[in-house]
């Protein structure tokens, strides 16, 4: 501690891993890293215009071990939750919010439910093919008048010899146009309240119908309208019991928020460096427009939510892997980090002035991708009336 | 809303359930939360109009509470960085901004630099007596005419044989009146720079030290604040703290420490004004029923439930950082501007839910403002945390 008195901060060293990350964690992370900004990222631009990417990119995930990071290995997955959490923040980097969401939809929310309270034989038959990329599953809840209200669902399942005939309408289903199976939120007919909802796998076939929704940003996912008109889903496509829908929602919030949350991380990490990098070329009145003190200080406000963010997300996040209960900390990650996440790739915008406004750069696309995070997954007024009710209020 | 969601009760004693902290800590924390219910909190109100009196420095070095993580050689606890946390975490508690920055003074921001840069000497005639409580220290950085930019400090000291004769003066100094001995930044060569700064260890009691007069302050009332003249003071060469032409680089780093204090303190005293005033939003009644009902109140509780967990995350965070010998200059400057920031919005937030009551001195969320928005000012302000932040990124 003898040369303390003359310590310089090096802000450019790596630290320790922060918990429950591992230094193998961080290797990973590199890997990852590496393999979205080669085989993802070239292509935003053009799955962007074409408002999809290729189906294939499913089974060029699974090749790499990416879709069953989370999943029991009897399953063919890797069973670290962690790992799943690393790519998480690493898809942020593929450049295109679609396309994260879009694969991301499949690994960390439609085939969680599958993973969990599904039987061994609906494990097999939608698990396995999912982790291998072979089938592509999407979550279908959200209906036209019934968003985080999720009591208030109308699809109605009325039972029949064998299974059941459903009818209704499903929106904003993430996935819906390309996916072969939909893990549905279903009202069985007769009850009126969350009781009464139950799950059950549907099978793309006749009487589904799915056409996509046209939106501010994600452009690169198919957001889908679904109709379901009379379907016949047998009964072995029940997915947990019957009523307990409702449970099976809740049980993959809090991933799906702590995804989010984290997902929010790699992303204001991701513009906030190609922002730091522009301002430091862009001259104006004669010299770098990082050097004014005002864009300066724009960036330490930015820094300083990235990295308060991230503390509370790994917080929440270790407290989630260690088996706690982390509703509290994760609702509050996923509230903070979503609100910062717009705001930073705003100020993004800003900084780059007209070149931001233009699609060239990528800002505008951050900006409009990041909006949907203070309303997917729950809205900030939803995280809020969660927060407030667990304080007794 | 979710039923599931609705029956899971938060568990507030997991909020400092936190990695960092062991049993230990937590032993640790229930005694010093019991001296400070005891001894402490009882006189907050007595002492806003006094200002604490030194017997509690007496008193938390007979309990060992002022040396935790210093060597047990010195009369210390031998404990590790967190402890000093856990001290200022509870000491908010105390519910005097005032007595905890004094306290903090003490064991944070001028005990750490004679431990660290002292000689054998020095610690046994100042560290030593520090610990047990039985000498009071201070800091002396700030002056009239240079804050913030400590380059511009021109207190003076001045080699004469083997003696230094130090010129100048220095404002804004916690503990200024109480303490037997400062801390002191001067220039020692005005053409080095930044290399031209030395820290000095002078008695209070020395010829021509002069306590010119105890400031009024917005808050912190406390604590004495000083405005002190130094005329032609001689302390011996040996009573030099650190290397020459070092001092700036040791203020530098004593910064660090005192900020991230800093921020542990503004979270705790942020948490209590919100428990406070939750308990507040439960009772008091308006149109028929408790005021934390209105939607707009919950959620008002909602968003500052959230700045706090994020401050109080980001400190921890950054508090392992510097425990595993990290020298996280960026982080406490983020940890400690976020941390102030939020504490004087959930104070603000505090005394609006409050109402009428909010304003008046009776319920102590007024006072919870006053203390707290210091914080955005002292140890540096929001604006030099944000440059120092800035500037690590090439900016």
């Amino acid at each position: 501690m003898s040369d303390q008195g003359v310590l310089r901060p090096d802000f450019v060293a790596a630290g320790a891993p922060i918990p429950p990350f591992t230094a193998e964690h961080e290797a990973f992370r590199v890997s990852a890293r590496g393999w979205i900004e080669q085989e993802l990222l070239p292509h935003a631009d053009q799955w962007e215009e074409a408002k999809w990417f290729p189906n294939e990119m499913f089974g060029a995930m699974a090749e790499q071990g990416f879709i069953g990071l989370k999943f029991d290995p009897a399953y063919g997955g890797d069973g670290d939750e962690v790992a799943a959490a690393v790519l998480a923040m690493e898809m942020a980097r593929c450049g295109s919010g679609g396309v994260a969401a879009g694969l991301g939809a499949h690994m960390e929310i439609a085939l969680p439910p599958i993973a969990k309270f599904g039987t061994e034989d609906q494990k097999q038959r939608w698990l396995v093919p999912g982790i291998k990329g072979e089938l592509i599953a999407a979550l279908a809840i959200t209906e036209p008048d019934a968003g985080s209200d999720v009591a208030g669902l109308r699809t109605t399942a009325k039972p029949v010899d064998g299974g059941w005939i459903v009818s209704g309408e499903k929106c904003y289903i993430t996935g819906g146009c390309r996916a072969d199976v939909l893990v549905t939120a279903v009202r069985m007919e007769g009850t009126t309240r969350h009781d009464g909802i139950t799950f059950l796998v549907i099978e793309r076939g006749e009487g589904l119908e799915s056409s996509p929704l046209q939106k501010l940003g994600w452009h690169a996912s198919d957001t889908a309208l679904i109709k379901f008109d009379e379907v016949f889903v047998p009964e072995e496509n029940l997915l947990g019991a019957e009523g307990q829908g409702f449970a099976l929602i809740m049980a993959n919030f809090q991933w799906e928020r702590l995804t989010m949350s984290l997902g929010a991380i790699g992303g204001m990490e991701v513009c906030f460096e190609q922002t730091v990098k522009y301002a430091q070329e862009r001259e104006a009145f004669g010299r770098p427009i990082s050097k004014n003190q005002v864009i300066r200080h724009k960036f330490a406000e930015m820094a300083t939510k990235i990295e308060t963010g991230r503390a509370l997300s790994m917080h929440a996040l270790r407290m989630h892997v260690a088996g706690e209960n982390a509703v509290k900390e994760v609702t509050m990650a996923k509230l903070f980090t979503q609100k910062a996440a717009f705001e930073v790739a705003d100020e993004c915008l800003q900084i780059h002035g007209g070149a931001g406004y233009m699609v060239e750069y990528g800002i505008e696309r951050a900006a409009r991708d990041a909006r949907l995070g203070p309303i997917g997954g729950g809205t900030d007024e939803v995280m809020k009336e969660i927060l407030g009710k667990m304080l007794g209020l | 809303m979710s039923a599931t969601e609705d029956v899971l009760k938060p568990d507030f004693e997991a909020q400092q359930k936190h990695f960092i902290f062991n049993d230990e800590h937590e032993q640790l924390r229930q005694s010093i939360a019991s001296f400070v219910a005891k001894e402490l909190t009882p006189h907050a109100e007595e002492w806003e109009e006094t200002t604490f009196p030194d017997s509690v420095i007496h008193r938390m070095g007979e309990l060992g509470f002022l040396g935790l993580s210093m060597p047990e050689e010195y009369g210390g606890q031998g404990g590790d960085y967190y402890c000093n946390l856990v001290l200022a975490e509870e000491m908010a508690r105390s519910n005097s901004g005032g007595l905890a920055m004094g306290v903090a003074v003490h064991t944070d921001m001028a005990m750490p630099p004679i431990h660290l840069f002292g000689t054998e000497e020095q610690k046994q005639e100042w560290l030593v007596p520090a610990i047990k409580g039985e000498k009071i220290l201070c800091l002396g950085i700030t002056e009239p005419d240079a804050g913030s930019d400590v380059s511009g400090i021109k207190t003076r000291a001045v080699r004469d044989g083997d003696e230094y004769v130090i010129n100048g003066s220095k404002t804004y100094i916690t503990n200024g009146h109480r303490a037997d001995v400062i801390v002191l930044v001067t220039k020692t060569d005005p053409d080095a720079g930044y290399d031209g700064f030395s820290l000095f260890l002078v008695p209070m009691d020395s010829p021509g030290v002069i306590r010119e007069k105890k400031l009024e302050k917005l808050g912190m009332h406390a604590s004495d604040t000083a405005l002190l003249a130094f005329q032609d003071v001689r302390v011996p060469a040996s009573a030099m703290l650190g290397q020459e032409g070092k001092g700036f680089y040791h203020i530098m780093w004593e910064l660090q420490g005192e900020r991230l204090i800093g921020a542990a303190g503004c979270v705790a005293g942020a948490q209590l004004c919100f428990d406070k005033t939750l308990g507040y939003a439960m009772e008091r009644q308006a149109f028929g029923r408790q005021i934390g009902k209105f939607q707009v109140i919950r959620h008002k509780f909602a968003e500052m439930a959230t700045k706090i967990e994020t401050a109080r995350q980001m400190t921890y965070m950054t508090a392992w950082k510097f425990n595993n010998g990290e020298y996280p200059v960026r982080e406490i400057s983020m940890a400690k501007l976020y941390s102030a920031r939020i504490a004087v919005e959930v104070a603000d937030e505090c005394i609006q839910i409050h109402g009428g009551a909010g304003y008046m001195k009776e319920y102590g969320v007024e006072r919870t403002w006053r203390d707290m928005r210091l914080n955005r000012i002292g140890a540096g302000t929001d604006e030099i945390m944000l440059d120092v932040i800035g500037r690590s990124y090439g900016l």
